[in-house]
């Protein structure tokens, strides 16, 4: 069995790259210059204040003892309690995940959308001037971060003509009740028109901003594929059988320019999920990212660990995905 | 068919124009800020708050480009602002640059176990997010622009690092390398003689990339205020403060913006023109 | 009466002005089996490219017809054509391992024409896969159909490709070599199957090929294509006996024979070649002053 065997060894390293990312976190919040404490004091407290904390937090201990003390904790899913807020981080963090990973799906899903039209709007037309107009769309989109999208997008449509959200996640007159925290999904579930439309109001920039980066690279990667797919001879034997240039495009080409997108699309996806740090503070959207800035303003190191493990792992979970669907659509490694 | 290559090459040609005029023309500015920025950036006056620029009704005389709610020239804020985003791109992206693409060349020419360690490194600063660590780095390091430049670095030399080391091992398995070592020169010696000089194409392609994201990271972290002392301007403080006033002077965001869009897009076209010259294949 | 298929001065060039085929003209009766011989560069994959309508975008058409039933391919629009050659030609590719795609099933690369140009049913398509298998002699259909083609031989490929071209019963089959990319053993086997499915079904049949050898097998007649240009147009009989053109008496010396494979080969001699090309470059000259 070669895929769980692939499955095995990539947990395994996925279960390195957790510990290696750990330790570096602990060892930068504590090493470097002046101790916890005293980052997370206001200046003019006194002694026993200082000595009461570090006890309180394990810091009077030595890293070590710490790092083996906090891991510890992790692993029975105890990953401290927050200095700034008081409660289990875990508890704070998977509270906010559902809100980021919404932010991220949508924004993967407008990148595929975009990207995968304006890379079949390329090849169909290839060698037109059409062709040219959407590399240079995708050469300016690729250059420019999420960032800037995010700060044009909020001049343009929040302040121009403000026609949608650009602060928060849903309008605080809407009293929901639902039972996840996953509310766009849910709202879909339920029908619930009015809360999906404020939903996607709010969250539709903050998407676009942090997808078109990614959307031009899908653009670019698949056209190209797409392009060099075109002249092979499956493709021009469709043609002889009668099929038209769009079914020869989406039904021939498509299905085996995606694949070698695809493993470059998931690195790409792990950027993206990087970006919503940024993006969500930009757009005052209440997720992982907008907490965890707040986080390193307070110096709530247990919350800081936390967050930074749970994008730790989900950059890491993402690139198995990828690499699990890779297997799975490949023909060729699938019955391997 | 014969007159492709020659159009790609007008293409490239007008492209970086542009891009490299922009970067020269405010690489001058900031040279002379001091001579031809008309007021002192950190000069208040509250009498002059909110002024807008030059083409519009209020305007006031030598404040171009309006002034900010604490009546500073937008300007000559801009102009000393792109002192520290040049100087970050530049001394930050060259930082990185020589450790990343050290480490790079160093895993991709010697293999074996110093690959499997930097390789391991990589993975796992890539399951960072990079604002994040950034942030965190300056929280912990303090602001300054020292601190920035360690976090550019600390960031980004993987970047180099997973290039230049698929670039070295693709250029190892060439024949000249080959060759070398069948005339029984010394490892070292091969890396620094035949391999250095043709991974330096890509490296100098990716430093000018490097630039563009420096000032975007240096814009970022000046953006959530944990940049270089705050009373200093920066593009993206200039930016985090306009945007609070924005309905009452948009020209506040605008400008620097504006700058900063023009700036990270000249860095990024000037590297793909590069990309383009030194590997026509590509295109 | 006009024949079954005929092109009659067929030019086309590169975009930069090079010239690829010089007023090419060829007549194929129905039920014929024709070989189109040339060395490579010749052209004459170029031929049965125009007449499918898959010529790559680099070429350009500049004057001529292509009747295929009286009608000019080349006036139909691509919409139009493509139905027409949908619906009556067929091609066998030279290179079974990249003329399958390798996302689909195999089943599917079959029929996939019956059902969703020709309007079959599913399951008259099913049964029509079964009985081309059969007679291309596959064993074990049911696994093959359910196969993905990395999951197949080359020659297994070859014989799937083939009987994907007779499935909706064309009345022109047009083969690009389509033994090249074969081992030789598996090559004979091949062409002794086109043979056969040729001439069970009547089908014509357009033999581009390289190999004279196998154009004595399976050819009825043959035209001899150089620098473009067809220098020799006649039946196999006659041309193997007495070629007229003295390109085609060198080709025939170059060839190995089957009866004496041991003979020493004759390349053709740079004087013949450099006659040929003086004619042709004439040719050009007349050509390019008549626009």
């Amino acid at each position: 069995m070669p895929i769980l065997k692939r499955l095995f060894i990539r947990i395994l390293s996925i279960a390195v790259t957790l510990i290696g990312v750990s330790i570096i976190v602990f060892v930068v919040i504590r090493v470097v210059p002046g101790n916890p404490i005293s980052m997370m004091l206001p200046p003019g407290a006194s002694d026993d204040d200082i000595l009461r904390l570090k006890t309180l937090y394990g810091f009077d201990k030595s890293i070590i003892e710490q790092f083996f003390i906090w891991i510890s904790g992790v692993l029975s899913g105890d990953f401290g309690t927050s200095i700034s807020l008081r409660q289990p981080v875990l508890s704070l963090v998977l509270g906010r995940l559902p809100a980021t990973l919404e932010l991220s799906l949508l924004a993967l899903l407008i990148a595929c959308i975009l990207g995968g039209t304006l890379s079949l709007l390329g090849t169909r037309l290839r060698e037109t001037k059409i062709e040219g107009i959407i590399d240079g769309i995708n050469g300016i989109a690729m250059s420019i971060p999420d960032f800037l999208w995010g700060l044009i997008f909020i001049l343009l449509f929040g302040v121009m003509w403000p026609i949608f959200h650009i602060s928060g996640r849903i309008s605080p007159f809407l009293d929901i009740d639902y039972s996840t925290q996953f509310y766009l999904m849910e709202s879909i579930l339920r029908f619930d028109l009015k809360v999906f439309t404020d939903l996607l109001a709010h969250m539709l920039m903050p998407a676009v901003a942090l997808s078109i980066p990614l959307a031009a690279i899908i653009s670019q990667l698949l056209k190209q594929s797409l392009k060099e797919t075109m002249h092979l001879d499956y493709v021009t034997l469709s043609r002889t059988k009668g099929y038209s240039e769009n079914h020869v495009i989406l039904k021939e080409a498509l299905p085996n320019a995606v694949l070698p997108t695809l493993t470059l699309v998931g690195v790409q996806f792990t950027f993206l999920i990087g970006g919503t740090v940024i993006i969500e503070r930009l757009f005052s959207y209440e997720g992982l990212g907008n907490m965890a800035i707040d986080a390193v303003i307070n110096r709530d190191l247990p919350l800081i660990q936390g967050i930074v493990i749970l994008f730790a792992l989900i950059f890491t979970v993402v690139n198995l995905l990828v690499d699990l669907t890779y297997t799975l659509l490949n023909p060729k490694l699938r019955d391997g | 068919m014969v007159d492709t290559p020659r159009n790609i090459n007008r293409k490239i040609g007008l492209r970086m124009w542009l891009s490299g005029g922009w970067l020269l023309f405010l690489l001058l500015a900031t040279l002379f800020a001091p001579i031809i920025s008309p007021h002192d950036p950190l000069a208040q006056d509250l009498f002059a708050s909110r002024l807008p620029p030059f083409w519009m009704d209020g305007y006031e005389a030598t404040y171009y480009l309006g002034s900010d709610s604490l009546g500073r020239d937008v300007l000559s804020r801009i102009l000393y602002g792109a002192q520290i985003a040049l100087l970050v791109a530049l001394i930050a992206s060259t930082a990185t640059c020589v450790i990343g693409a050290t480490l790079g060349v160093l895993a991709g020419y010697y293999g074996g176990w110093v690959d499997l360690v930097i390789s391991r490194l990589v993975d796992i600063w890539m399951a960072f997010p990079p604002v994040l660590f950034a942030i965190l780095l300056i929280a912990v390091l303090g602001t300054g622009l020292t601190s920035i430049i360690i976090a550019i670095i600390v960031i980004d030399w993987t970047r180099f690092c997973r290039v230049i080391r698929a670039e070295t091992m693709s250029q190892s398995a060439m024949d000249y390398v080959a060759s070398a070592k069948a005339a029984g020169r010394a490892r070292f010696g091969i890396m620094i003689k035949e391999i250095v000089p043709n991974v330096l194409p890509t490296i100098v392609v990716l430093l000018t990339l490097e630039m563009g994201i420096a000032v975007i990271v240096e814009a970022i972290l000046s953006f959530v205020n944990l940049s270089i002392s705050t009373d200093f301007p920066t593009w993206g403080g200039m930016i985090s403060e306009g945007r609070t006033s924005v309905h009452q002077a948009w020209w506040v965001i605008v400008f620097p913006l504006i700058t900063l869009f023009l700036t990270v897009l000249s860095f990024s076209q000037l590297g793909e023109g590069l990309k383009d010259r030194f590997d026509p294949v590509l295109r | 009466m006009t024949a079954f298929l005929s092109i009659r001065n067929l030019s086309i060039s590169l975009q930069n002005g090079e010239r690829i085929l010089r007023s090419v003209n060829m007549e194929l009766a129905r039920g014929e089996v024709r070989g189109l011989v040339g060395e490579s560069g010749a052209g004459k994959s170029m031929i049965g490219k125009a007449i499918l309508g898959i010529l790559p975008r680099a070429l350009k058409i500049d004057e001529g017809e292509i009747l295929f039933q009286g009608k000019n391919l080349l006036n139909l629009n691509p919409r139009e054509l493509r139905k027409e050659i949908g619906a009556n030609a067929a091609l066998i590719p030279q290179d079974p391992l990249t003329a399958l795609n390798p996302s689909h099933r195999i089943g599917r690369q079959i029929t996939n024409r019956l059902v969703d140009i020709l309007g079959w049913s599913k399951g008259d398509a099913v049964k029509r896969t079964y009985d081309l298998l059969d007679e291309v002699r596959i064993p074990d259909p049911k696994r093959v159909i359910n196969s993905f083609p990395h999951e197949l031989s080359g020659g297994m490929r070859q014989r799937i490709l083939i009987a994907s071209a007779f499935a909706a019963e064309p009345k022109l089959i047009i083969a690009d070599e389509p033994t090249t990319a074969l081992d030789v053993t598996v090559q004979k086997q091949i062409l002794n199957l086109i043979g056969e499915m040729q001439s069970r079904h009547g089908t014509t049949l357009l033999f581009v090929t390289h190999d004279l050898g196998v154009v004595s097998k399976v050819c009825q007649s043959l035209s001899v294509l150089f620098l473009g240009k067809v220098i020799e147009d006649t039946n196999v009989f006659s041309f193997f006996d007495s070629p007229t053109h003295p390109y085609s008496k060198a080709l025939l010396a170059a060839t190995p024979k089957y009866t004496d494979p041991e003979s020493d080969l004759i390349p053709v001699s740079e004087e013949i070649l450099n006659s040929v090309k003086e004619e042709v470059v004439q040719l050009d000259l007349e050509w390019s002053n008549g626009r």
